[in-house]
């Protein structure tokens, strides 16, 4: 009877339409939806994920990797002393404005890296070397600085401004992950950082550190904490700890899990409204095949198997759509776009669930159904 | 000796064995209360193997109902109903809806075809209900609509086929399994003249056959003459049982 669930689905060509594009809609409003947020999520912990090494030494009270709290200079060598610990560095991080010598203002992220070891600079440079930040008034801007601050015509290697009033040279361009702020990155030594700063009491950032072989970055996080009443985090947790605070503090979840809910249930309205209408238009042909000697069971599983047909077709259009959306419109970074697999499993299971509950309704409406009604 | 177009109601203890259904005491009302109608007031009604039986009588009769409760698909309120050598109002729903799929066929008033299947498609239905393979019932299907003389319109859509044509494509649907027990409600009603009379021609046939028999609900008094027996329902009430001779009628 498979073949006959089937053929009956597709001979309605409007409903099946209709049911498909309905499905097909809600799909693509979770998936993009979803994969918009997640993009988000990574860009709001990108300071993590470009500087990219296992523990983060914080202030105890931080919030997320941008709301920085500075300490104590000293953090540095007391998170050395730490039994397992391998090394740790300095990180400076701070907003400044930059000034070009056309006269345009630009606020820039600052980050100063620890100079014997460059150790958090970027992974991948688009142009120059990066040890020549090493030179003198030198800096290392990433892509986005470069298109917010008027393009490659305006700014590139070579290329002077000023921070604080204190010179910059371009020496090199990174590729970075653009920042829940949109807030382009300049790199320079840590030392040097600090010069271009205002001078403040404290400093340091934060302590980058990594774990001896041997030693787990866990234990080790909680060594640091217990040692020096600092915060300390893997790379993983801290940006769990900064998507939580964004999710706390800003409207994005609650916005987009509405968006999300809203694919849901048009989605749901479409699909159980319009199978319920497939189910009582064809009534009395399934109160014929009920005559006929067909069960209740083998009508429910026809019922299942135009669901999930309809469903599983949805979902493969709705998926192409959005993956298309992605790849047009963030293609470059422009918009935060990350498909991850956990997303699609659980889109698939929502579609599953819609599936499962527009059969449930007519299913319902066929169990209760007299095969008499042919007589009728 | 007795033929038995001859015979009276059999007795309540035993089922004759040339009885294909044997209704006793049958009734069955609609609705709760004060709006409860009784529709069948206490049904006793022999279809003997090999006759083609007419249910006849005025709108709103209970001949539909009656149809219906000796076709299993509906439930009775009181009363024995003994089809095919199997007690109907014992047999649990699962085995009663299982034993209509084998034993016997039907043809809707409306035909009932499934739109988007072919003529074949659609006769090899009672075939894949019961597990026969989509192959094997399709092409079962084609030999059925030959034997009715659709052998030109297999694979043709309902909607592509005159209104007779569908009815001989919903004959061959109700045919294609053997059943014993053929049960029509107004097959010609839908149907002109001629059509009403070749679809009664194939539906007579299939009474013939020994070992098989047909009730045909019918308000169409010009396939009267089809019938071998008939059954006037009034109110509820079977008022008469009558044979038909043909010559009577035609």
């Amino acid at each position: 009877m498979n073949y006959v669930a089937l053929r009956m689905l597709f001979g309605d060509r409007a409903k099946y339409l209709m049911l498909l594009c309905g499905l097909t809609f809600a799909v693509m409003l979770i998936v993009q939806q979803g994969s918009i947020f997640w993009g988000l999520m990574m860009w709001s912990q990108s300071s993590i994920s470009n500087i990219n090494v296992p523990i983060w030494v914080t202030d105890p009270g931080i919030g997320q990797v941008d709301e920085v709290k500075p300490i104590a200079d000293t953090a540095v060598d007391r998170v050395r002393s730490v039994p397992g610990v391998e090394w740790a560095v300095p990180l400076y991080k701070g907003v400044l404005r930059a000034r070009l010598s056309n006269g345009d203002y630009h606020q820039i992220t600052l980050t100063g890296l620890d100079a014997p070891t460059l150790i958090g600079r970027p992974a991948e440079l688009l142009e120059g070397r990066f040890e020549d930040i090493l030179e003198p008034d030198a800096v290392v801007l990433d892509q986005w600085a470069v298109e917010r601050m008027g393009g490659p015509s305006v700014i590139g290697i070579g290329t002077l401004f000023e921070l604080n009033d204190k010179l910059a040279r371009v020496v090199a361009i990174a590729k970075t992950q653009k920042s829940f702020t949109n807030i382009p990155v300049v790199y320079t030594t840590y030392d040097r950082a600090i010069r271009y700063v205002p001078r403040e009491r404290r400093t340091l950032s934060y302590v980058l550190a990594k774990a001896k072989e041997g030693d787990s970055v866990a234990e080790v996080t909680a060594r640091i904490h217990e040692h020096t009443g600092l915060g300390a985090f893997s790379a993983e947790d801290f940006g769990w700890k900064t998507i939580s605070w964004v999710l706390k503090n800003t409207g994005i979840g609650i916005n987009f899990g509405t968006t999300i809910a809203l694919g849901f249930v048009v989605g749901m309205a479409i699909a159980g409204q319009t199978f319920y209408l497939f189910t009582v238009e064809n009534l009395k042909q399934f109160g014929a095949l009920k005559a006929m000697g067909a069960s209740t069971f083998t009508l429910a599983r026809m019922i299942l198997l135009q669901a999930f047909t309809v469903g599983l077709t949805g979902y493969g259009v709705g998926i192409g759509l959005a993956t298309a959306f992605g790849f047009l419109s963030a293609s470059g970074g422009g918009l935060p776009f990350v498909e991850t697999w956990q997303l699609l499993v659980l889109v698939l299971v929502a579609l599953l669930g819609i599936c499962t509950l527009s059969a449930v309704i007519s299913i319902t409406k066929l169990a209760r159904l007299e095969p008499a009604i042919v007589f009728r | 000796m007795d033929t038995p177009l001859d015979k009276g109601a059999a007795t309540p203890d035993t089922v004759h064995p040339s009885v294909a259904v044997q209704v006793r005491g049958l009734v069955k009302s609609f609705g709760t209360g004060e709006t409860s109608v009784t529709v069948l007031k206490g049904i006793d009604l022999d279809v003997y193997f090999g006759e083609l039986l007419l249910l006849v009588g005025e709108s709103g009769g209970g001949k539909t109902t009656l149809l219906s409760a000796i076709a299993g698909i509906l439930d009775i309120d009181s009363g024995d109903l003994d089809v095919l050598g199997a007690s109907l109002t014992k047999m649990a729903p699962g085995t009663r809806t299982s034993f209509r799929g084998h034993r016997m066929g039907f043809v809707f008033q409306q035909f009932n075809l499934l739109p988007a299947l072919t003529a074949a498609e659609n006769v090899a239905i009672p075939l894949l209900i019961q597990g026969t393979g989509r192959q094997e019932a399709i092409a079962r299907g084609r030999m059925m609509l030959e034997r009715v003389g659709l052998g030109d319109r297999t694979e043709f859509l309902p909607r592509n086929l005159s209104g007779g044509q569908q009815q001989r494509v919903a004959v061959a649907r109700a045919l294609v399994n053997d059943p014993q027990l053929l049960v029509c409600d107004e097959p010609t009603a839908a149907l002109d003249g001629p059509n009403g009379q070749k679809i009664m021609e194939l539906i007579r046939d299939v009474g013939r056959v020994p070992g098989r028999c047909v009730i045909v609900v019918t308000h169409d008094s010009r396939v009267f003459h089809f019938g071998d027996r008939m059954a006037e329902l009034t109110d509820g009430r079977i008022v008469g049982v009558h044979p038909i001779h043909a010559e009577a009628t035609a």
